[in-house]
């Protein structure tokens, strides 16, 4: 098991440096350089600097120098605490992104939770009672969790939600709440307002755990260990869930450990149809703006984040059945 | 084919030798004292009757009658040996009688009667009639009725080690603590023959080699001291050695303990060697039923007829094909009408052998075959005799 | 995760062959133990499997794979049902000018939002398809021309009515669209599925949307297919320190969140560039996304073939490596690999539709369900033209479409389903 672990911890950190490299390239990828498109900003909002400002720009960010001086330099600093300053703001990265990559990653724990909460049952109940009027009604709404993306499916819910329920779904805060400073109050606001997005982004990587999860069921279901438990005068509920239940979260687990990422990714397109106070509309717009320190940073983080997610996940996993990474 | 000097003792099978425990010695067994070598004479009640079992399966192809109408006993002391080709309904026969049958199959008809003790006197329960997961019945799976089968490598959990599980077995029908079940599993391993218990116990089934693991599964299935093991196929997946040293183990524990044996098997010679009285089976139904020599030595079904003769001796002529069973098993969904084993029987009369079912009947001493050969099952059916073959009273002295 | 059941007991003879080595099965397969029932059983088919009258055997032996992997696959409705809606899907891809009857480009700011025109079938008892006409008005406090539905007067509709030109299969010079007004002029239109916020035709917009959208993405998955194959093939395959490499980088990308790299990417396409440039590179950014999944399945798919005997027998006998892959293995998966293909279609299809739905992906004169859907991102202007949301339709049903299909071709393949 220690032997896992560190594997474990040396991929996650090879993974984590992985990511610095993608998102340096994404900030380096449109044409010209910091400076430029500094200087196209400044003159959009009318002003402008001359060209000896540019050049001393220029050599105090490092420009000149080739890539993998710029990248290190921007490695220091990062590990400085120092994410850059966001152009079109003309504030710190840091002081943007605030409390939204936080939120982002409530917001996809709460759907990955629910998923797994909501799968793991349903999965059993269609594995075991197949063809029974239930299991057609999952296998229906998983089919539409599927079929539906969850950006649709979020226009669709504020959709509905303005012209029948006039009111407006999307947010994760009342009017109230939005600036105020943290508190108990604030906090349980936002788990008011937690349940739709988080819904919204679960059904997609529901629908896909539940077929995992009915799928490998219903394989182990027709194994000779079951008929043994049931020979032994265990009842049928009793030896499912003791024997193939058991043996099926195996593989269940461990694909369990992707959901994170799908979910965080899925969730930036969410947040902008809901309007979500997250990472992803400030992505979008600092994309747009090819304002790349802003969204260099804001790819760093949430790709480190989803490492750091994932293998807390894994551990607790691991800590609550050793025997599901022993049997590996 | 009958072993020389098999361990049978006189008085029906409860061998004890000094100093070794029985099986169950404290709770102690509840079975015949009566039962004797030979088939016992009606008069002595069977352990377990199956009378005109039906089980099916409604498929989406269609209907499948994987039991169509069976009927056999089972008495203390003695091995009753199932033999039969692959889909004739054995493996589903025993499951029936567990209860345990897989969707989409269900028991539609028949009785499956158990003797066993509650309140302390001797009923017979007909285990149809009870909830297939109600409580009486899995009282019943373990505790009076234990099973094994052909596949000791999955026929325990991957994840849990097998004194987890043995124990479970012991703990489902007796009230122990686990220190005490503990104790007691360690001792049903070793009186199956696996050295080191203890250290073996706390293993998982993939550490154990094919023979161990079988064993392993002999001492869970008899953890509740069941007083009827049934075995399906428990030698099929073994090689020829550690197939001998099972079989010589479970006619130990049963000389032991008393216990009945239902082997369920396609293997003539595991037949020859084990049982006391053998049923044939064909498509779900039993067409030939007896003794083991009679069965053997003169067999009355043709079906049973060409089992025999296919089977390689060392007398057969060389260079010469062996016989087989012209055609093959008819599709489920394709059952022949009238007798099922027409399309391949040899002796089939056209005109009675396609259009009426054989009933099962006495033709021997100790013997029933359902084949329209015997007048006696031709009475039995109410079908009119063929030409060539007269009745049971015509001219002929009974 | 290993497959117990075929486990080989190290303790078990040649003699007699274990039926663990058969694969999973029933309790009550038939093996040839040295006393057993031989010739019983016809030669026929294994263990587990129907037993089948002398005739249906015969019909069964001789099927080719392709046969029986279409004999399952009718079997499976759902897929039989998503199998046509693709098929369908695609023809609107093909004829999709034929389809469309306005020029999908032709704005108008003034028509903008009109709702849905219903095709009204009988008028004074007689069959004649028509609309009822829009009259416009010039609404006096804003200036701006408002139409309105009245009932009084009908625009009658024909079939393969003249409209705009185009060029059918892109050489046909053609005229003729399924629908249409005769004697078009100004006033007379037809939308049968309204007008969106610059006032063109929804129906068509629609129709040339479903084309580019459903090409981008088999042309993605084509590009992530080869990725994936050739990727999977070699780290499966070959093994070594290339699958130590590929198995590294899957793995890294699967535990990312991908769509931000993905934006990034998209967000860099510089504005300049023309839309065939946009499409293409749209198209690899798509491609990049699903082919780790189609990697692992072929990687699989090989791992998993390479240790079986008749690779070592073919290998012996001196068999080239590419006639090996191509000739042996390929062809056991290669089902495997069209159901997975089949999977990807629609993340593929999902992922343009996001990134252009951001503005991100292909951009306006380009059309695309995408594109469309980007009006529809303020929640008052749907709300009081819900028929601007109509474009997410096709999109759930090819999506529905596509893994039906996918699951029935998956399930056909799956000789132990």
């Amino acid at each position: 098991m220690l032997s896992y672990l560190v594997r474990r911890l040396l991929l996650a950190l090879f993974t984590c440096w992985a990511i610095s490299v993608l998102a340096f390239v994404i900030i380096q990828l449109p044409p010209g350089d910091f400076v430029d498109a500094y200087i196209s900003n400044l003159s959009a909002s009318g002003s402008g600097i001359s060209a000896d400002q540019a050049q001393q720009l220029r050599a105090e960010y490092a420009l000149d120098e080739p890539i993998y001086v710029q990248y290190w330099r921007w490695m220091r600093l990062m590990s400085q605490g120092d994410l850059g300053m966001a152009m079109e703001w003309q504030r710190p990265v840091t002081e943007v992104i605030g409390d939204r990559l936080w939120l982002t990653m409530v917001v996809s724990l709460a759907a990955v939770l629910l998923t797994w909460i909501v799968a793991l049952p349903v999965g059993i109940y269609s594995a075991v009672r197949p063809y029974s009027p239930l299991d057609y009604l999952f296998t229906l709404l998983g089919f539409l969790g599927l079929a539906i993306p969850s950006f649709l499916l979020g226009l669709l819910v504020l959709y509905f939600g303005f012209v029948h329920f006039n009111a407006n779904i999307g947010g994760l805060f009342s009017p109230a709440y939005i600036d105020a400073p943290w508190s108990w109050a604030k906090v349980g606001d936002l788990l008011k307002h937690l349940p739709v997005p988080a819904v919204i982004l679960a059904i997609a990587s529901m629908a896909q755990a539940i077929r995992i999860m009915r799928a490998n069921l219903l394989d182990e279901l027709r194994k000779p260990y079951v008929v043994t438990a049931r020979a032994k005068g265990l009842s049928e509920w009793r030896a499912i869930w003791k024997y193939p239940v058991r043996v099926a979260l195996n593989p269940f687990a461990s694909t369990i450990g992707y959901t994170l990422p799908y979910v965080v990714s899925g969730s930036i397109i969410v947040s902008l149809v809901l309007g979500l106070p997250t990472v992803g509309p400030l992505l979008l717009r600092s994309l747009i703006a090819q304002d790349m320190f802003l969204a260099g940073a804001i790819v760093l983080l949430l790709g480190v984040m989803t490492v750091v997610g994932t293998l807390l996940s894994d551990l607790l996993l691991m800590w609550i059945d050793p025997r599901i990474r022993a049997e590996d | 084919m009958r072993r020389v000097g098999d361990v049978r003792t006189e008085d029906g099978g409860r061998k004890t030798e000094e100093g070794r425990r029985e099986i169950g010695s404290d709770s102690g067994i509840g079975f015949d004292d009566q039962t004797s070598l030979l088939r016992p004479p009606s008069s002595v009640p069977s352990l377990l009757s199956v009378r005109d079992l039906k089980t099916y399966f409604n498929q989406d192809d269609g209907l499948v009658k994987a039991v169509d109408g069976a009927s056999f006993d089972v008495f203390a002391g003695k091995t009753l040996g199932i033999v039969g080709e692959s889909g004739c309904g054995k493996s589903v026969t025993a499951r029936s009688i567990m209860r345990i049958v897989d969707r989409p199959g269900r028991i539609v008809g028949g009785q499956i009667l158990l003797r066993r003790e509650q309140g302390g006197q001797m009923t017979e329960v007909d285990l149809i009639r009870l909830k297939a997961d109600g409580a009486e019945m899995r009282a019943i799976n373990g505790g009076e009725i234990g099973l094994i089968f052909q596949e000791p490598m999955t026929s325990f959990s991957p994840v849990h080690t097998i004194g987890n599980q043995i124990v479970e077995a012991i703990r489902l029908h007796r009230s122990i603590d686990k220190a005490a079940a503990r104790a007691r599993a360690i001792e049903l391993l070793k009186l199956v023959g696996i050295p080191r218990p203890e250290g073996r116990i706390d293993e998982y089934a993939y550490q154990l080699s094919g023979g161990l693991r079988q064993r392993a599964m002999i001492a869970m299935a008899l953890a509740a001291s069941p007083r009827l093991l049934i075995a399906d196929e428990p030698t099929t997946a073994l090689d020829v050695t550690t197939q001998a040293q099972i079989l010589d183990l479970l006619r130990d524990l049963q000389a032991r303990t008393g216990m009945a044996i239902m082997l369920i098997t396609h293997d003539l010679g595991v037949i020859a060697e084990m049982a006391d009285d053998v049923v044939v089976m064909y498509l779900g139904r039993v067409v030939e039923e007896g003794e083991v020599d009679d069965i053997f030595h003169a067999p009355k079904h043709p079906y049973t007829r060409a089992l025999l003769r296919s089977i390689p001796t060392v007398q057969s002529t060389p260079r010469r094909k062996l016989p087989t069973i012209s055609g093959s098993i008819p599709h489920p969904y394709n059952r022949p009408t009238g007798c099922p084993f027409h399309t391949r029987c040899p002796d089939f009369m056209p005109g009675l052998c396609n259009v009426y079912e054989p009933a099962l009947a006495t033709v021997g001493p100790r013997q029933e075959a359902a084949c329209f050969l015997y007048p006696e099952v031709r009475v039995a059916s109410g079908v009119p005799d063929p030409p060539g073959h007269p009745g049971p009273h015509d001219g002929e002295a009974r | 995760m290993a497959d117990r059941t075929s486990f080989q007991d190290p303790h078990a003879a040649t003699l007699t062959p274990s039926p663990a080595s058969l694969g999973p099965e029933e309790t009550s397969g038939p093996t040839a133990p040295a006393v057993s029932v031989p010739g019983a059983l016809a030669p026929g088919p294994g263990p587990g499997e129907p037993l089948l009258t002398s005739e249906a055997e015969e019909r069964v032996a001789v099927a080719t794979q392709a046969q029986l992997m279409w004999r399952r696959f009718r079997k499976h409705r759902l897929a039989m049902v998503g199998a046509v809606i693709v098929i369908l899907f695609y023809l609107v891809v093909l004829f999709a000018d034929f389809l469309a009857y306005a020029n999908p480009e032709a704005s108008d700011a003034q028509r903008g939002l009109i709702a849905p025109q219903g095709i009204q079938f009988f008028h004074e008892g007689k069959f004649l398809p028509h609309v009822f006409a829009l009259v416009g008005k010039r609404d006096p406090a804003t200036f701006k021309r408002v139409y309105t539905v009245d009932p009084t007067k009908i625009v009658p509709l024909t079939f393969f009515a003249p409209g705009f030109d185009y060029r059918l299969f892109g050489f046909i010079p053609a005229n003729r669209h399924w629908i249409g007004v005769e004697d078009a002029n100004a006033e007379e239109t037809l939308f049968l599925l309204g007008t969106d916020l610059e006032g063109r035709d929804m129906w068509s917009r629609v129709m040339y949307a479903t084309r580019t959208s459903l090409t981008i993405g088999l042309i993605a998955v084509v590009v992530s297919l080869v990725l994936g194959v050739v990727l999977g093939g070699i780290s499966g395959f070959y093994g070594g320190v290339a699958d130590t490499i590929i198995q590294r980088i899957i793995e890294i990308l699967r535990s990312i969140p991908t769509i931000p790299l993905w934006m990034g990417l998209a967000a860099a396409m510089p504005k300049t560039w023309s839309i065939m440039q946009v499409y293409f590179t749209i198209t690899i950014i798509i491609s990049l996304i699903g082919w780790t999944e189609l990697a692992r399945v072929v990687r699989g798919r090989f791992l998993s073939l390479r240790e079986e005997d008749f690779v070592t027998a073919a290998d012996l006998v001196g068999a080239s490596q590419s006639r090996i892959i191509f000739v042996h293995m390929v062809p056991l998966f290669l089902s495997h690999i069209i159901a997975a293909t089949t999977l990807a279609l629609p993340a593929m299809i999902i992922s343009e539709t996001a990134l252009s739905f951001l503005g991100l992906g292909l951009r306006p004169p380009a059309i695309s369900w995408g594109v469309l859907l980007q009006q529809a991102q303020n929640v008052q202007t749907v709300a009081l033209s819900p028929w601007l949301l109509l474009p997410a339709a096709p999109v759930i049903l090819v999506i529905l479409a596509f893994n039906f299909l996918g699951d029935g071709l998956r399930d056909a393949a799956d000789p132990y389903a």
